[in-house]
């Protein structure tokens, strides 16, 4: 992409609000940015191999620890989301070390992350006094309007600017560490762990990093996700689908590229949507089952993703033109 | 420089190197021989960390180091090649180059990291321009890129696992010479790993030979040459290339 071209999208996504309004268009388009954003923050350590299946449990920490911290401690959002953060960050360590330190990697690593996916529900459903379990939980509403203390808003406006700018800020992080030492020593590592510590790298520190980096942003997303919705559940922020739902929308968007996860995730959310506006809730569920089929499909046929692969074959047309 | 002491390692029930002892000092280049399997990579993989020793000591610049982990021992001075080259295939040459500076130096600099990568690639005699990719490169240059990431690190101790089997004698005697410049100019004491005697013969200060993971002779390649024992495990004709080559002494 030219660079005038990008800075004319971010002038258009950033005049959007201010010219078209229409309240549902509005909710969709906020939806796909957080997701997007949840989905980069994956991505961030997925598009090394570092497939996790636990991702589901950050955003679950970041969005209840959020909303509790509200609730119970009278703590406002803008230190609830940073303690979200902070506990994803740590749990992130307290499962992740012991799997980069005993060498737990590939399609073991996604089971144990699997299974933090089913832990962190089953926290939530088992804490149910305090959490609402299954049925979902509601930040209270703060003097019935908007505030910025309470970071709850009215005006779908404030939460389109708000997404888009955790969304921009996402993308800015997957762009600093695709031009940052840590992709370098994630690419090696990826490839052969041994190789890379003959030439340095201190293995386990770097999978850590940039995992407690992407699970903390993935807390982010949860906390975001809680006041914008001010209702979440374990089924919608949290929990084994969420996890899987990651995957899916990243891998039909693009792993390997930066709008990939977004891409992802506008094309999954429009699915999920459209599936719902035509055959409302007879298509309860449907959703799920045609990811499912098109994960397999694309995992065989199109494994770099839509854009992924849109950018690879405008490359080789490219190469090839200039070979003529 | 490094001190070895009863080193020894065992896989399960065989001894791969059985208590061996030697020393390396500072500004040579020792050259390690032995025939296939006699545990020379062993005994680099134990010195670099990548394998921990069953027993024994190694001792660099006064430290214990044996049983640490390699990213440490790198980051003490320590530089290897791979026998296989291992390339990082998703990394540019340039960037397989600069990870090792970078990481291999303690990741002090991103500046520094790439101007190491500069001159280690350009002493081996690789493209430093930043769109050159590993694919499509030879043995020889696999090897030479091998030599670059090693030397990024900046090393004062260089173990060079056979960097010239699968090379045609022109590109052997290049080598050869690379090794002996990398001694000489940047001070960087080498242990040399070699199948092929007549190259590293000439190049090389002393000698050590290995059979079946015991150290069997050490000296000046022309004794070395002439010891009986080693003529045995060469079984003459490779000896008897030796001492052609070791008559006519070092350069
Ligand atoms: N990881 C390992 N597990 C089991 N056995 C091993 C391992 N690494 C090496 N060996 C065995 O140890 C012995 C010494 O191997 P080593 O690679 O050190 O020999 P070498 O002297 O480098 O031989 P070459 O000249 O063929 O490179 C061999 O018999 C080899 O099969
Ligand atoms: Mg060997």
């Amino acid at each position: 992409m030219t660079r005038s071209l990008r800075w004319l999208g971010a002038a258009a996504l950033v005049g959007l609000p201010f010219v078209y309004t229409a309240p549902y268009p509005m909710h969709i388009l906020i939806i796909i940015l957080i997701w997007s954003f949840a989905y980069t923050s994956w991505s961030i350590m997925g598009r090394f191999g570092l497939v996790s299946l636990g991702h589901g449990g950050f955003m679950g920490i970041g969005a209840y620890v959020t909303a509790l911290a509200w609730n119970y401690g009278h703590v406002s959002p803008w230190i609830g989301a940073p303690l979200g953060l902070l506990a994803g960050g740590l749990l992130a360590v307290v499962v992740a070390y012991p799997c980069f330190r005993f060498r737990i990697i590939g399609h073991y690593f996604a089971l144990v992350t699997l299974a933090l996916s089913g832990i962190v529900l089953q926290v939530i459903t088992a804490t149910r006094d305090y959490t609402g379990g299954s049925l979902g939980y509601t930040p209270e509403r703060y003097k019935n309007g908007s505030s910025l203390y309470a970071v709850q808003f009215t005006g779908k406006t404030t939460w389109y600017l708000i997404a888009l700018g955790v969304w921009a800020f996402g993308l800015y992080i997957w762009h600093r560490v695709d031009r940052g030492m840590l992709r370098y020593a994630l690419e090696a590592i990826s490839e052969d762990e041994d190789g890379a510590a003959a030439t340095g790298v201190h293995v386990t520190r770097e999978k850590l990093k940039v995992t407690v980096l992407s699970a903390a942003m993935t807390a982010l997303a949860g906390a975001l996700y809680c006041q914008y919705q001010m209702f979440i559940s374990p089924d919608t922020v949290s929990g084994i689908a969420v996890s899987l739902q990651m995957v899916f929308a990243v891998v039909v968007g693009g792993i390997y590229v930066p709008l990939g996860p977004t891409v992802g995730a506008v094309i999954t959310i429009m699915l999920a949507e459209v599936l719902r506006v035509s055959f409302g809730t007879r298509a309860v569920g449907w959703d799920n089952l045609v990811y499912g089929i098109l994960l397999v499909i694309f995992i065989i046929f199109l494994p770099k993703g839509i854009l992924g692969s849109l950018l690879a074959l405008r490359r080789a047309r490219r190469g090839a033109a200039a070979g003529e | 420089m490094l001190k070895i002491e009863g080193l020894t390692k065992r896989f399960g029930g065989f001894t791969a190197v059985n208590a061996v002892s030697f020393e390396v000092h500072k500004g040579e280049i020792l050259g390690l021989i032995g025939p296939n399997g006699s545990g020379k990579s062993t005994i680099f993989n134990m010195v670099s960390g990548t394998l921990a020793p069953t027993g024994g000591s190694i001792r660099f610049a006064g430290r214990e180091i044996a049983g640490q982990p390699p990213h440490r021992i790198i980051n003490l001075g320590i530089g290897r090649t791979f026998q296989i080259p291992r390339p990082f295939r998703r990394l540019s040459l340039v960037e397989n180059v600069v990870l090792a500076g970078y990481y291999g130096q303690g990741r002090r600099s991103r500046l520094k990291a790439f101007e190491a990568a500069e001159r280690a690639l350009g002493l081996v005699g690789l493209p430093t321009d930043r769109a050159a990719s590993v694919e499509g490169l030879g043995a020889a240059a696999l090897k030479k890129l091998e030599l670059a990431k090693a030397l990024a690190t900046e090393p004062k101790l260089l173990l060079a696992d056979e960097s010239l089997s699968g090379l045609d004698e022109h590109e052997m005697d290049q080598a050869a010479d690379l090794l002996r410049r990398i001694c000489r100019d940047l001070d960087i004491t080498i242990v040399w790993v070699e199948h092929i005697m007549g190259h590293l013969m000439r190049v090389v200060d002393r000698i050590i030979v290995l059979d079946h993971g015991e150290k069997i002779a050490e000296g000046q390649p022309a004794a070395v040459a002439n010891d009986p024992r080693v003529i045995e495990v060469y079984l003459g004709t490779q000896a008897a290339a030796m001492r052609a080559v070791a008559g006519t002494g070092r350069a």
